[in-house]
């Protein structure tokens, strides 16, 4: 499996390098400005990206976070409005995306409803909460002093301050996933959540805090967007959900779990900005930018399957990161159960 | 004696809960504003209906295999859009030739879509995921490439917009076309053996295929038909509305999953019936009719909404584990002799 | 001189016709111009916009804000770095531009509708709004207005009972239509200050039974209201002719990258077949009055 996931990334990579050696070609794209508004520009995308992620390898997904973030934008806009300090704001903000996490998590993994329709009902309820919370208001004028974080790089460098905190939850993702054991328990509920559970696997205990955590990333992802627009609105990043599944499955990470890199998603995270950007300076039209993200989010999943035309998708024939783990008998019902949706 | 069997009496139980949930909402609205049960009120639940609801028919089918469609919205844009442009061409164009068109579009697009997840074998909610983005990219160069960023209602023929906001006998025209649907869909789900085979691919897709079903042929089937009623959903938008530009149709496709959700049609496949997300369609559009006459703040509109959505998926849930027990039950009955 | 014209929307065909009459005025002065665009109506697509316009340094910016803050600081960096910055249709927060062309005064297009409204039910009885996005500044500023004018006494009769948000989508739009009919029985009159909220209410009303009694007025393209004007649901709306806004924030934004003026009141500049301008208010500058539109000229437009 481990050289099947290697064939995607390596595309990825391919695709990352081609998109900057095109665009240095544009006029403009190598400046430093530039390249740091290329990465400010996807900040928010890569943290809702980084808390997808986990979720989608146990076979579950949050289409609840842009909402989410919306929600505590608007939270955040009106606790500003009402005289509050921004350091008192920030932990209630956070704790308050936690609680919407909580809420996905309580119906998701307690009353056992599939993610895809609960995430779909959280996405239209958090998103209309934002509205009952800020209405039609838009609130401005937050503190200078906390601004340049969302908005500047390093004096001198290209890097914004905003990207080191991508990166450092990036790598704590990574960490999470690739090294701990809780990571690999990932792949293997994304394997087979019955068989995981059999193996002694807390299922349903990370299952819920994967919600909770996707629910406090998105929260700090509102944190920037408000202070880096300056804007709190309850229809901030609107359809931002989108973008960061088709990141995450841009990024090789299988719809049905068990599958998946963080190096693919920030690769792929890196090349969509990448990309966007060169478009942009390109004057490309925005609908040709959607055919092209369209068409890579196909070529994602049809990439493989030509590759390996043979094989039966999903199923593990080289031994796999699970495997160095006990499985109680040959679990073919889940194996069966994740082939081929529908077909 | 022979008791109808728990699955039977429980599919109707399913669709009769949608019913009960309609007919409280429309109680309540009807108490708070009489009019909301004239006629003219009646007329306009139905008609907001239709077009989602045709849309949500096509869906269900591709849900019970398990396969999702996200790219609906963006299919009817099209089809929308190339109906205004036929009439662009030529404004006396006969109606009956832009409604096939339309359709058309829209099963070719649907066979993009069901030639890629049943022979290439990728995963639907990727495939249209994409395809949402890739449809939609090429109706707006269409529409700049071709200077028409907006069709009005006065360059289409007032034919093709009777056929919109029209009535036969007190039924919208667009609801009478959205029933004929339904009854042929439901009647093919349940009378023709490759009706039956979709519910089977949705329990169990290998199973399906080792029994014999030609998944892959059926499936491709399913989004085809699904696709032309998107496309003719797509046309009926042009009709009732009268000006079309290219975002005709832009986030359709939550409201539509919702609607098949709330309607009983299992996301896990393998259940549920086309009527069932009609009525899911119509509850969900009623409910939103029904907020601001019963005083919900505009604010409130869409956490209401999504709310709907939450607590119907929940009252499902309960409803199947109750419904699973029942079976248990009755397993249990018929082996003890 | 390289110009770039960045609607809130862009295939929104009344940006569409702004942004056609810009890079006409922009063509006149032998320089380049261009229309680029979020195909969604959102404050952090433009900003993303507002960036590539820097990196490929443009002379001027013409941009209708989605949100006046959100973009704001990207505006603030395009003049730092030498870029002319003018806004229209939607202004920007004061400080981050430094023209602001008004498609006309916005409390005599708040004020106008009234007065519109009040003619059409003579004089009495129960209206509401139906509005486009409920963040939309231009449309609040108007219903401000509006709402000012109906407190003088010769509205005494008249109550404005709701204001519905259509969000600027033609379904929605068309349920809020029905959503205010049905919940307000005697409602006389519906103003709805955009293009696609009229279109979806007048389309609404000349189906239904309360075509010609309840009478709709607002803002509206002719060519999508044609139909309905004719057909009696529609007696008159207004507009002014977008095409003259673009052509006239072109000109004024080429005067400013130019170095001709700098955005001071009291300032002058021509506008090519527009006549001579002069900056008002906080860099404000007014294109005309409406334009009010019924049977007996609305076939003289095409737009």
């Amino acid at each position: 499996m481990l050289g099947r996931l290697l064939r995607w990334e390596s595309v990825l990579i391919v695709l990352c390098v081609a998109v900057f050696v095109a665009g240095s070609a544009s006029d403009g794209f190598a400046e430093q400005g530039n390249i740091s508004f290329l990465l400010l520009d996807y900040s928010e995308v890569a943290l809702l990206a980084f808390a997808l992620l986990p979720i989608v390898l146990t076979g579950e997904i949050d289409l609840s976070v842009a909402s989410t973030l919306g929600f505590c934008s608007a939270l955040t806009g009106t606790l500003w409005d009402a005289g509050m300090s921004f350091e008192t704001i920030v932990p209630i903000v956070i704790l308050a995306g936690i609680l919407l996490g909580a809420v996905n998590a309580v119906l998701v993994v307690l009353f056992g409803l599939p993610s895809l329709a609960v995430t779909i009902g959280t996405l239209g309820l958090y998103r209309g909460l934002a509205y009952v919370l800020l209405g039609d208001r838009a609130v401005t004028g937050f503190p200078e002093n906390y601004r340049p974080l969302a908005t500047d790089a390093i004096p001198g460098t290209f890097l914004p301050y905003a990207t080191i905190l991508v990166l450092v939850v990036g790598a704590l993702i990574a960490v999470l996933v690739h090294v701990t054991t809780i990571g690999r328990s990932l792949y293997a509920i994304g394997l087979g959540a019955q068989t995981a559970r059999f193996s002694g696997i807390r299922v349903n205990r990370i299952k819920f805090s994967l919600y909770l955590l996707s629910g406090g990333l998105a929260a700090i992802a509102s944190l920037i967007y408000t202070l880096r627009y300056n804007s709190a609105r309850a229809d901030n990043a609107n359809g931002m959900e989108l973008v960061a599944v088709a990141a995450v499955l841009l990024g090789g990470v299988s719809i049905f779990g068990g599958r998946g890199t963080v190096l693919g998603v920030a690769t792929a995270l890196l090349a969509m900005a990448g990309l966007r950007n060169v478009l942009f300076l390109d004057d490309v039209s925005n609908e040709i930018q959607n055919v092209i993200t369209g068409l890579l989010l196909i070529l994602s999943v049809l990439v493989p399957v030509v590759f390996k035309p043979r094989r039966t998708k999903d199923v593990p024939l080289e031994p796999s990161v699970v495997d160095t783990e006990r499985r109680t008998g040959a679990d073919t019902g889940s194996r069966l159960r994740r082939d081929h949706q529908g077909v | 004696m022979i008791k109808p069997s728990a699955r039977e009496s429980a599919f109707a139980g399913r669709e009769l809960g949608i019913v009960v949930a309609l007919v409280a909402v429309v109680v309540a609205a009807t108490v708070a504003q009489p009019t909301f049960l004239s006629g003219q009120g009646i007329h306009d639940l139905f008609l907001n209906a239709s077009i989602i609801g045709l849309l949500a028919i096509g869906q269900a089918l591709l849900v019970i295999t398990r396969n999702i469609d996200l790219s609906v919205g963006s299919v009817m844009g099209l089809s929308a859009y190339l109906s205004g442009q036929l009439f662009l061409v030529d404004k006396d164009l006969p109606v009956i030739v832009v409604v096939l068109a339309g359709t058309a579009l829209g099963a070719a697009c649907g066979a993009i879509n069901g030639a890629l997840v049943a022979i290439a074998k990728v995963p639907a909610l990727v495939v249209t995921l994409g395809t949402l983005y890739v449809f939609r990219g090429i109706d707006y160069a269409w529409a700049s490439g071709t200077n028409t960023t907006q069709i009005n209602a006065y360059q289409m023929p007032q034919g093709f917009l009777s056929l919109g906001s029209g009535s036969l006998l007190w039924i919208p025209n667009l609801t009478l076309i959205m029933l004929v649907v339904l009854a042929i869909t439901a009647y093919g789900l349940h009378n023709f053996r490759a009706g039956r085979e979709l519910y089977a691919i949705g329990s169990n897709p290998d199973a399906a295929r080792l029994a014999g079903i030609p998944t892959g042929r059926r499936v491709f089937g399913a989004f085809v038909i699904s696709g032309a009623l998107v496309g003719l959903g797509g046309v009926m938008h042009a009709a009732y509305f009268g000006t079309i530009n290219a975002s005709v149709g832009n986030g359709r496709e939550l409201a539509v999953v919702a609607a098949v959700v709330v309607g009983g049609v299992a996301i896990f496949g393998g259940s549920g019936t086309v009527l069932g997300a009609a009525l899911g369609a119509l509850l969900l559009t009623t409910i939103t009719s029904a907020l601001p006459i019963l005083g919900v703040p505009a604010f409130w509109q869409r956490a209401v909404d999504g709310a709907a959505l939450l607590v119907a998926i929940s009252l499902d849930r309960a409803f199947m584990v109750r419904l699973a027990e029942r079976l248990r039950a009755e397993r249990a009955v018929r082996r003890a002799g | 001189m390289k110009i770039a014209f960045l609607p809130k929307e862009i295939d929104n065909p009344y940006e569409v016709l702004v942004d056609k009459g810009g890079v006409n005025a922009v063509t006149e002065l032998k320089g380049t111009g261009k229309e680029v665009g979020p195909s969604d109506a959102s404050a952090s697509s433009q900003v993303s916009y507002i960036n590539t316009l820097i990196q490929q340094k443009q002379d001027a910016i013409v941009i209708a804000a989605n949100d006046p803050n959100a973009v704001a600081p990207a505006l603030k960096d395009a003049m730092s770095k030498g870029i002319a910055v003018v806004t229209y249709d939607s202004d920007a927060a004061p400080d981050a531009r430094q023209i602001f062309v008004n498609q006309a005064n916005s409390e005599e297009i708040g004020r106008s509708e009234v007065k519109m409204m009040a003619e059409q039910i003579g004089g009495s009885g129960k209206i509401a709004i139906l509005s486009a996005t409920p963040n939309a500044t231009n449309q609040n500023t108007w219903i401000d207005f509006m709402k000012d004018e109906l407190k003088k006494p010769e509205y005494k009769n008249i109550e404005l009972v709701k204001v519905a948000y259509g969000d600027d989508d033609d379904q929605k739009s068309f349920q809020e239509a029905q959503g205010l009919l049905q919940s307000i029985p005697d409602l006389k009159g519906i103003i709805s200050p955009t293009t696609v909220g009229i279109s979806a209410a007048a389309r609404y009303l000349s189906s239904s039974p309360y075509k010609g009694q309840v009478k709709l007025t607002g803002l509206g393209t002719p060519n999508q209201m044609r139909e309905f004007v004719k057909d009696g649901t529609v007696t008159e709306f207004a507009l002014w002719d977008p095409v003259n806004l673009g052509y006239l924030a072109g000109y004024a934004a080429a005067a400013l990258a130019s170095g001709q003026i700098s955005g001071e009141k009291g300032e002058k500049f021509t506008a090519g077949k527009l006549g001579e301008y002069t900056i008002g208010d906080k860099g404000e500058i007014i294109l005309g009055p409406p334009t009010k539109f019924n049977k007996d000229n609305i076939d003289d437009y095409d737009f």
